[in-house]
């Protein structure tokens, strides 16, 4: 018989330490976010648990992939050939505009914006947690992963890193109740933002005027502000405008365009080169200046 | 903890903790049963010389870890469901596993109810009635969880 009598402490008493930790920790995490650092080493920790929890999934795609048939390769072969053949019809058209756009931007003396470096990563587990919309990512702090790194996938924005491990870390959605994105209006320019809603298919948008030019279908892109994320990527497309002179502001609901239910691969975007690049632009130019 | 096969227990409790990461479709995904807290809950009542409040609290932290919530949402919400059991272990010990998976139901609702709770106090979440479906789950889930776990001490020798 064990001696189940003869223990140290009571229950209430470790429910009291326990508690007392509980609200310690929730105080310095969510009002003081002391745990930023501390977090990395955390998810570096855990993240063995988070691939093992992966493999059944991981497995069952590795054969879906590996069990297609020939005729499926052939189609699609054939596809992403016409694919790439658009594409660089495309890309050629997009050489010239760019560089007219830089010697139009170069006339004007304003810092050419220049180009990001992109960073492939796969989805480890999307969590089960209803609260908050996050999922994991397999690239960490060795791949040159950093806190606020914008993430979007072939249609658009998904979100940014919010903890950085080592070999992985964790992306906040745009849909999350927590995040909000400065977009603007693709064809007038109108700026907004788009707060997530903590629905996966809806981001809303606060303190719009009754007054102002949007209407469903109105693609929204980043409008760059801000910082975080670089300018002109879709972000949402408006679904829904509701001008009820009754209430202060319009009610304006917008679907992100890229897939968030269904997440498989996604670019991590890095600004440095481009934050390089105008940085030597405008020190030539104070260089030029001097001169 | 460790004595007596009691690491068995620990394995257990990560098996839990990983099939509560599985990736799962987002409609089946609000189905997903509170792993961690039956198993807490199953140890709980078989030995609570072994398995404690700290323990639930020490599982939740890793919960919290896991699902990158606030640190301490799912701790706090773990230690407080697992004290009603520990206190009441040896009541609940006595009944039936049908009138047992009604209680769970209940603790796995006061659970989840917390954890909402604390989240609409840090962030405004608000209320869907999908917050609530892990506790059907996870009262249909019970008397399977109860006799396989029971199979495992038996076999094993956990004491």
């Amino acid at each position: 018989m064990n001696p189940i009598f003869n223990q140290g402490t009571t229950p209430a008493q470790r429910l009291f330490l326990a508690l007392a930790c509980s609200a310690a920790l929730i105080f310095f995490d969510h009002k003081m976010a002391v745990f930023e650092s501390t977090r990395g080493y955390l998810q570096s920790l855990v993240s063995p648990l988070q691939y093992m929890a992966n493999a059944p999934k991981q497995m069952l795609s590795w054969a879906s992939d590996n069990l297609v048939i020939r005729q499926q390769l052939i189609k699609e072969n054939q596809d992403f050939r016409e694919n790439e053949l658009f594409f660089h019809e495309q890309l050629m058209q997009l050489n010239i505009v760019r560089r007219e756009n830089e010697r139009l931007r170069s006339l004007l003396s304003s810092p050419v914006s220049g180009k990001n470096t992109k960073m492939f990563a796969e989805i480890l587990s999307v969590d089960g947690d209803r609260y908050s919309h996050q999922v994991v990512i397999n690239r960490g702090a060795q791949d040159g992963v950093y806190d606020g790194q914008p993430v979007l996938d072939e249609k658009g924005i998904v979100g940014q890193i919010l903890h950085v491990g080592v070999s992985s870390s964790r992306v906040i959605l745009i849909s999350d109740i927590t995040h909000a994105i400065p977009v603007r209006i693709q064809r007038n320019g109108l700026r907004l933002i788009a707060s997530g809603s903590g629905k996966i298919d809806r981001l809303t948008h606060d303190f719009v005027p009754h007054s102002a030019d949007i209407k469903p279908g109105d693609l929204l892109v980043t409008s760059g502000l801000g910082g975080k994320f670089p300018e002109g990527y879709p972000v949402s497309r408006v679904v829904l405008v509701r001008t009820d002179e009754s209430r202060e502001f319009a009610i304006v609901y917008s679907k992100p365009v890229a897939q968030m239910d269904r997440l498989r691969y996604v670019l991590l975007l890095s600004k440095e080169k481009a934050a390089e690049s105008s940085f030597s632009l405008k020190s030539q130019q104070a260089k030029a200046g001097k001169q | 903890m460790f004595s007596n096969n009691g690491y068995i227990i620990i394995l257990t409790l990560l098996i839990a903790l990983m099939a509560s990461i599985t990736p799962m479709p987002m409609s089946v995904g609000d189905f997903r049963p509170d792993w961690v807290l039956i198993v807490l809950l199953y140890w709980c009542l078989a030995l609570p010389n072994k398995v404690n409040v700290i323990t639930a609290w020490v599982m939740g932290f890793i919960l919290d870890v896991l699902l990158g919530s606030v640190l301490g949402v799912h701790a706090c919400a773990m230690a407080l469901s697992i004290y009603i059991v520990v206190v009441n272990f040896q009541k609940i010990r006595n009944f039936s596993v049908w009138q047992q998976a009604l209680i769970v139901g209940v603790l796995s609702a006061l659970y989840n109810l917390i954890v909402f709770w604390l989240q609409r106090f840090l962030t405004d979440v608000v209320f869907l009635p999908s917050y609530l479906y892990p506790v059907i789950t996870t009262i249909v889930l019970w008397p399977w969880v109860f006799l396989l776990l029971r199979r495992v001490r038996r076999h094993f020798h956990i004491k």
